[in-house]
């Protein structure tokens, strides 16, 4: 099994994530992780959807959410050839002893303290999964109270844009 | 443009009236009975009030597969929704183009729990090529025009529209034509030419190879171009269940059907082949058996207008997307252009090999050695005496097999079954369908027992609304298929499959011939070989009235060929623990 991102362009429209997630349970492919969001467009909607299978059933997944009839298009983004992000908020205990440690693992890795409390501070941290894995195990001895994860959002590298011709049918058909 | 002020629910009538319905399937109920009056008064769509739901929604199917319209049914919100998705469900599996359209309660209770609400497009998300909740009159005809062409372009299938009784009652301004909105939908019908062209040049090169046609072809309207191929290939053909009529059964390089009730000819053919040109089929495990074993010598060209079907189950090394017919067109061309180059396909050696399974291994069936009436020679004798310019329409079973295998198809289309869903009870009602789509036609359901009894309240609408249809009982007093395969595979213990009582002397209960007669039909009964054509040529000369005949047969007679489920396609037994003989007439 591999990983693969794929970004999906839908019609922002009511309904279509649990058309989405419908089809990825029913057909048993595996989803890692999954974001959505509106794009530059309104009427578009971007998800970024992780996978975890083999190149032919990749290629099942991709025939399968294109026949949803709200599916506009679908780029598989390479690792190499994109920027991928996630975003994670994290609460560590952080007491009178251990505060300076965990403020010198937030510096180290460039994150971010959003709130603190006498024994806690919650942190803000982007990055791609390599780093917050990183920073979650560097935390965990300091006692992790609470994790959340936003899922993966990925944009290509470079000045194309794949948004640009989905648009372009959506105004042929409106 | 002018603007005409009406209701949703007129504004629905007038928007199924403008893309061509003329008849609806259905039942009203109070989410849609606001659609209910404008339809009364609808001078162009008939609306046909069935018994049951799935009997609208399998009426409509066959409507379709002989109109090769859309059909259409109709129910209120709830039970009359849920009603529907067995008959969605086979459409789905069939790529049967219908529209079903179903009243929801009011926007304002949508998620309240209302009297007889469901959560219908939900429910049928899975089993819909597309669905809508509509819930502002604004968007009623637009969205019917939108489910009317994704039910009938690309890979036909079904849709459903669910609106909401306000959108029903609240008035607007009607705009027509409307323009519909569906970026994301754009279905290839126009094959690549370069992997028709490769396509082209594997079936000149290859030794064994097999057309393996599929129910798209029938779809595709494609039987003609089906026949110059096969006519200027040479390779012999196998239909598959959903593909019967596709080239004529009478044809010379017609090998029958394959899979697990296939011919010997025709699996054999598939086994032995070093090429599969698969024409608008889906490699479907009734078809393949166990797929690591199935056609392990053949390189494949996948030709299907679904892109998601190409390579799903077995690896494609041509895919081509599109329509059946122009792929089909666009090989003829290819493959003559091989053939003016001087590069045609050899298959002498292939022809010895099909023949002799074909003159070893002929469909058969044995007489019951107690006289009483043998199914396979009922279906055989209604084949020949109708003949194939009737429709005929089976249930799921073994009478389904029998009505595959016995019944002679000369044309496309003539055989109406529930293939992939395995629908029992689809007969009675589909078959009321095609004869409302095509009213000069006989039509002639053949059915089990046990289908017959899922869904034979629709006598009575065929009966009342003047619908003559035939139905052939093949009545062996038990769930045939089902105790096949338990005397096969569950040293016969027979849990629960015989319908008729206990006792050895049991009568049959409904008595059939009462209940056609109940029913406003005629009914008639035949337990013997003497009486079969006589009883066959009286059902024949009635057309003022549906018939039922009960043809009481033996139980144990069974289907074969049969390849065991689990097993691979070589394995395939022609009678119980009896293989064939693979090198026979080397």
């Amino acid at each position: 099994m591999s990983l693969h991102t794929l970004s999906v362009l839908v019609e922002n429209k009511p309904g279509i994530l649990a058309r989405v997630a419908a089809l990825f349970s029913r057909r048993g492919f595996n989803i890692e992780s999954l974001a959505v969001g509106t794009t530059e467009h309104p009427e578009i909607s971007r998800m970024t959807i992780v996978v975890n299978v083999e190149e032919l059933p990749l290629e099942q997944v991709t025939k399968q959410l294109n026949k949803l009839i709200n599916v506009l298009k679908i780029v598989e983004l390479d690792t190499t050839q994109s920027v991928q992000r996630e975003l994670l908020l994290v609460k560590v205990r952080a007491d009178a002893d251990t505060r300076s440690q965990v403020l010198e693992t937030v510096q180290l890795f460039r994150a971010k303290v959003v709130d603190v409390a006498p024994d806690a501070v919650t942190i803000e941290i982007t990055g791609n999964r390599d780093k917050l894995d990183a920073f979650i195990r560097i935390l965990e001895p300091f006692g992790i109270k609470e994790l959340v994860q936003s899922g993966m959002v990925a944009i290509g590298r470079g000045a194309r844009s794949i948004t640009d011709r989905s648009l372009r049918a959506i105004e042929r058909s409106a | 443009m002018t603007t005409e002020q009406m209701t949703g629910a007129q504004a629905l009538v007038r928007a199924l009236e403008n893309v061509g319905v003329d008849t609806v399937f259905g039942i009203p109920g109070g989410a849609i009975l606001p659609a209910y009056d404008p339809l009364f008064d609808s001078e162009k769509v008939r609306h046909i009030l069935v018994r049951h739901e799935q009997g609208a929604g399998h009426a409509a199917q066959g409507y379709a597969m002989v109109t090769g319209k859309v059909g259409v049914c109709m129910a209120t919100s709830g039970p009359g929704a849920t009603n529907l998705v067995t008959p969605i469900s086979d459409a789905y599996m069939d790529s049967v183009p219908i529209v079903a359209i179903t009243g929801q309660v009011a926007s304002a209770s949508i998620g309240t729990d209302a009297f007889q609400e469901a959560d219908i497009a939900g429910i049928t998300m899975p089993i819909t090529k597309h669905n809508f909740l509509v819930t502002r009159a604004e968007d009623i005809a637009r969205t019917i025009v939108e489910a009317f062409h994704i039910a009938s372009t690309g890979r036909p299938g079904p849709v459903l529209v669910d609106i909401s009784k306000d959108a029903l009652q609240a008035t607007f301004g009607f705009q027509w034509p409307v323009q519909m909105q569906l970026p994301g939908y754009r279905p290839v019908t126009r094959p690549h030419s370069k992997q028709v062209r490769e396509a082209a040049k594997l079936i000149v090169e290859a030794e064994r190879p097999v057309l393996y046609v599929g129910g798209g072809v029938i779809k595709a309207g494609a039987a003609a171009e089906l026949k110059v191929l096969t006519e200027l290939t040479g390779a012999p053909v196998v239909t598959t269940l959903m593909a019967k009529g596709a080239l004529p059964d009478s044809h010379p390089q017609h090998m029958g059907m394959p899979g697990m009730h296939g011919s010997v000819g025709a699996v054999g053919a598939l086994q032995k082949a070093d090429l599969l040109v698969t024409l608008g089929a889906r490699f479907d495990d009734r078809v393949t058996g166990k797929l690591d074993g199935f056609a392990p010598h053949a390189k494949v060209v996948h030709a299907d207008i679904d892109p998601a079907e190409i390579s799903k189950n077995r690896h494609a090394d041509v895919p081509i997307v599109g329509d059946a017919r122009e792929v089909i067109a666009d090989l003829i061309v290819a493959v003559q252009a091989e053939h003016d180059a001087g590069r045609k396909g050899d298959y002498a050696d292939w022809w010895r090999q099909l023949n002799a399974w074909r003159e070893t291994y002929p469909l058969g069936y044995d007489e019951p050695s107690d006289g009483s009436l043998s199914p396979q020679q009922v279906i055989e004798r209604i084949g020949r005496l109708v003949g194939p310019d009737a429709y005929y329409v089976a249930g799921v079973g073994q009478h389904q097999m029998w009505t595959a295998q016995f019944i002679k198809y000369e044309r496309p289309g003539a055989f109406l079954n529930s293939g992939g869903a395995g629908t029992m009870g689809y007969a009675v009602p589909a078959a009321m369908g095609a004869k409302v789509g095509a009213p000069g036609t006989q039509v002639w359901a053949i059915d089990g027992d046990g289908c017959f009894q899922m869904t034979n309240q629709e006598l009575a609408t065929c009966a009342i609304e003047g619908i003559p249809v035939k139905i052939a009982v093949i009545n062996n007093g038990n769930l045939g298929m089902v105790r096949q395969w338990q005397t096969l595979f569950y040293n016969e213990r027979y849990s629960n499959t015989r319908l008729k009582g206990a006792a050895a002397d049991a009568k049959y209960i409904p008595d059939f011939v009462k209940l056609a007669d109940a029913h406003g039909c005629v009914g008639l009964r035949c337990d013997n070989a003497e009486d079969l054509d006589a009883v066959i040529a009286k059902a024949m000369e009635i057309d003022d009235a549906p018939v039922v005949i009960d043809f009481v047969v033996h139980q144990d007679a069974m289907v074969w060929p049969m390849v065991a489920a689990g097993t691979g396609n070589d394995d395939i037994k022609i009678a119980r623990d009896l293989a064939p003989d693979w090198e026979n007439g080397d």
